[in-house]
């Protein structure tokens, strides 16, 4: 297998490596990649959609619908390690309880306690006891990280970010909440249905948008037409229209990565995490 | 709504997606209707737009608005409007011929399965109805993530067999994108008609040289082509009869679709037959792909990896017909498409049938299975006379015009290894033949009684394998028709007649 | 050799690229441990995500964001001040589609370790033959 990857290899390098030599040169302003399709981007985009970031206005509007895709892509990571690792039925196995007061822990075999207590809780195998300071900073941190989260969604016209950039942080304020406390904590905020409804909901909206336009009569994903109800002018709304989508981009992003981390931390069982 | 067909047909499957996802944790019993309408929606769009493309030519949509080398364009032809027709109502008719074996096997993740499921038609459908070169790549990530895990919601070898799908399934996605990378540099376009027109200065670039072999090496290792067929059989053959018999069909011949629509729109056929004299070599290799399948689905002992080799022998067929040069073995290659997809289906089919009565699809488990399952067998055998090439049926016409094609170019080779897996087909499936009828008549207990009650699947399953195996007749009876009206307006004038 | 130097600093950052992207390729082929061809898998990708960036360079432009507001001018732009957004734009895309792979990828491979307790391959396959 060595060998024979060795020699696969050393042909794909050879053959990228031989191809190389009429590339135009690195960084040529006159390379073909630079004159043909690319200028009219840098040129236009911003009189044509009110969005001074080219790589905003280029993928949410001129090539909005590969987004579209890119969100369906993402959705289906979420789906897919959902189906592939979430287990719903368990044996019944031994749980250790904590009183939180006296630090007395209890072991009930094969089951659970009776009803829910705010004095217990749930003791897991790898359990060790918080660290006070983590768990402080961690609590105080997440609200701001979710508002950077928010201003990098709202901000994606004008300086580098967006939807995705957004959503990764979004998600990661939770995911630290889960890795700081423990995974049920994180679940008691944003339960399993909430998270996997807002997967969908996220790119519905961004669909859903697009299909507007379509029963506006104007092509799929054609902000323009969306003028019509957002009482302002065709370039406005396309701005609005991507800042739409962008939102949509986010909150599937945000929940597609809480729950990837869910079910792969606790394969599967969502109840103790790493 | 008339000029929408060709975005609608993408979105109402991926909407219905999303609410199939969102309703799975709501109200459950819902999925299925809501998937359903999805699939309904898309197969409706699809054939009308298949009617408007025969009836007025080439049928053009700008996504956004945007004019194409900028925004994303759809270009569907009467080939995109066949393999979209053909995609689409099969992935109805198995949707609803596998409700049954789904809702046994994941009675819990109903929800999350239709919503793969959908999104796995997207992705094909996407692929085929889309002019842009990019956005073919990420319609091709969509459909291959939802197939690595449909596959892996099979028994127990299925996850590490969805896994080594995954690591080929991106090697081929990643040199698809080098591929792309190498065109996007040398002509500063993504737009396949707009690289098609900038393509021919640089035709002796060694650049485009290597464009052309890494997105066709990419696109082989997923449709399967002979020395990177290694994923196939496993993925197909431990993935739950309702994936399998949606994969199997659609997904290698879609990739076949897409590697003529590169040879025919996008590099060319000046390209792919005058500048490059590939032609020769690719032949010999779908010889060695033909022959090898066939023998490699001699020694399997359970029917759906035999089933599974075969597909890698017919992949064989259309890749040397595409090859041969000749509008004969286009032709051929384009309908065998069409025809492979029916008679594949019809296979995995009833073997889900079979499986679904009898849990178990090795060989020596089918005894007696004619008496069992009279109807379920007929149709196997039928696709079985189609795959041999025993006319009426459908397989006949496609080898008819891959012979001529052959003899045209001079192939003999060629023709001989169609010959001889014909051949090979007449004993695989005999001896299924044999097993499954006369299997109990040497068992010294049953002489001469049935082995067992008549145990025939439900009507939900018989019937949409009924159809489609009376579809492999009815195609077969107006191929004339399919190939003057569907086939040659899309074969360039500079192809040899 | 003086001619050599030229070529060199034209083309050295698709060679780069080249190396790093037969390392991953090496990795995933013949790497024995399932994580270990994951890796790969993600330098593979990562390469071709660099090869992309590279196209879209250009020799003292900037990032692709419009002066605006106060300051901007209503003189025409010239493209030669930007770097090309379209390969960034398309790289966003396939950093997802990697991300997504990588995510499903390690799923599968948690329900592989589940089943055989390993993660090496000659293991497993050794555990899968008759006996």
């Amino acid at each position: 297998m060595k060998a024979a990857g060795l020699i696969i290899v050393l042909l794909t390098g050879g053959l990228l490596l031989y191809a190389t030599q009429d590339f135009p040169p690195w960084g040529a302003p006159d390379s073909p990649a630079s004159t043909h399709v690319s200028p009219r981007y840098l040129q236009k985009a911003t009189e044509e959609t009110a969005v001074p970031n080219i790589v905003t206005a280029v993928l949410a509007d001129y090539r909005g619908f590969d987004t579209m895709f890119e969100t369906t892509v993402i959705f289906c990571a979420g789906i897919g390690c959902f189906v592939l690792l979430r287990i719903f039925r368990q044996k019944p196995e031994d749980r250790y309880y904590r009183h939180i007061a006296t630090e007395i822990t209890l072991h009930i075999k094969g089951g659970r306690l009776p009803n829910k207590s705010r004095e217990f809780e749930r003791i897991d195998t790898l359990w060790t006891p918080y660290d006070l300071v983590i768990k402080t900073v961690c609590r105080i941190l997440a609200p701001f990280i979710q508002l950077f989260a928010l201003y990098v969604i709202a901000h994606g016209h004008h300086s580098p970010g967006g939807g995705f950039q957004g959503g990764v942080i979004l998600g990661a304020s939770i995911i630290l909440i889960a890795i700081s406390h423990n995974m049920r904590t994180a679940i008691a905020r944003i339960s399993e249905k909430v998270d996997n409804l807002l997967m969908a909901v996220g790119v519905f909206i961004y669909a859903g948008i697009g299909a507007v336009c379509v029963m506006l009569g104007a092509a799929f994903l054609d902000y323009g037409n969306l003028s019509v109800i957002l009482f302002a002018d065709e370039i406005m709304a396309r701005s609005h229209g991507i800042l739409g989508v962008e939102i949509g981009v986010g909150i599937t992003v945000m929940a597609v990565m809480i729950s990837i981390y869910n079910n792969l931390a606790s394969a599967g069982k969502q109840d103790e995490g790493l | 709504m008339n000029d929408h067909y060709p975005a609608l047909l993408i979105i109402s499957p991926l909407l219905f997606a999303f609410l199939v996802s969102g309703m799975a944790w709501i109200r459950k019993g819902l999925c299925y209707p809501l998937a359903l309408v999805g699939s309904g929606l898309c197969t409706w769009f699809s054939v009308r737009l298949l009617a408007d493309v025969l009836q007025k030519g080439v049928v053009q949509y700008r996504l956004g608005g945007w004019e194409t080398p900028w925004g994303i364009g759809y270009h569907v032809d009467t080939l995109n409007g066949m393999v979209l027709a053909v995609v689409s109502v099969l992935a109805f008719i198995n949707l609803v011929a596998t409700r049954r074996s789904v809702s046994a096997e994941f009675p819990e993740k109903e929800g999350a399965f239709y919503t793969l499921y959908l999104l796995f038609i997207v992705g094909l459908v996407g692929m085929v109805v889309t002019g842009d070169l990019f956005n073919l790549y990420v319609l091709l990530e969509v459909a291959s993530l939802t197939s690595y895990a449909l596959i892996a919601l099979g028994g127990p070898r299925a996850p590490l067999a969805s896994l080594n799908y995954l690591f080929m399934g991106t090697i081929g996605g990643c040199f698809y994108l080098l591929g792309v990378g190498y065109l996007y540099i040398m002509t500063g376009s993504l737009n396949m008609a707009d690289v098609a027109s900038l393509l021919p200065g640089i035709y002796s670039s060694t650049a485009i040289w290597a464009a052309f072999t890494f997105c066709m090496v990419g696109i082989g290792i997923k449709m399967a082509f002979f020395p990177l067929h290694g994923w196939l059989p496993n993925a197909y053959t431990f993935a739950p009869s309702s994936v399998s018999s949606l994969m199997a069909p659609l997904m290698t011949k879609v990739m076949v679709y897409v590697m003529i629509r590169l040879m025919l729109s996008v590099f060319t056929i000046d390209f792919t037959f005058s500048v490059l004299s590939l032609g020769t070599a690719m032949v010999w290799l779908s010889i060695l792909a033909i022959v090898t399948g066939a023998l490699l689905a001699l020694a399997q002992k359970n029917l759906k990896r035999m089933f599974c080799y075969i597909i890698v022998s017919e992949i064989g067929y259309m890749v040397g017909g595409a090859w041969l040069g000749n509008a004969a073995g286009m032709t051929g290659a384009i309908l065998h498409i069409l025809n492979d997809a029916l008679m594949t289906i019809c296979l995995f089919l009833t073997a889900a049938n079979v499986h679904y009565r009898i849990s178990g699809l090795e060989l020596h488990q089918l005894r007696g299975l004619f008496h069992r399952m009279p109807l379920t067998m007929a149709c196997f055998v039928a696709a079985g006379l189609s795959i041999i090439g025993v006319p009426p049926t459908c397989g006949f016409f496609s080898k008819w015009y891959l012979i001529t094609g052959a003899l045209q170019a001079g192939q003999y080779g060629f023709v001989a290894a169609l010959l001889f897996s014909s051949l090979v087909n007449v004993i695989l499936f005999f001896r299924v033949i044999e097993i499954s009828y006369y299997g109990d008549m040497q068992h010294p207990h049953g002489h001469g009684s049935p082995a067992g009650p008549r145990t025939e699947a439900p009507a939900t399953m018989l019937a949409p394998l009924l159809i489609v195996s009376a579809g492999l007749v009815i195609i077969g009876v107006y191929t004339g028709t399919i190939v003057t009206t569907v086939i040659d307006p899309i074969i360039p004038a500079t192809l040899v007649r | 050799m003086s001619d050599l130097i030229p070529i060199l600093v034209a083309k050295y950052n698709y060679w780069l690229y080249i190396v790093l992207m037969m390392i991953g390729l090496y990795a995933m082929i013949a790497k024995n441990n399932l994580v270990k061809k994951l890796v790969g898998m993600n330098i593979f990708q990562t390469s071709i995500i660099l090869f992309y960036v590279s196209i879209g360079c250009k020799k003292g432009a900037t990032i692709p964001i419009i002066q605006h507001g106060m300051a901007a001018g209503h003189h025409a732009i010239d493209p030669s001040h930007y770097v090309n957004p379209l390969p960034h734009v398309l790289m966003l895309t396939a950093i997802v589609v990697s991300v997504s792979t990588f995510g499903v990828a390690l799923a599968l491979a948690i329900k592989t370790y589940h089943q055989y307790k390993t993660l090496e391959e000659d293991e497993i396959l050794a555990r899968l033959r008759p006996r």
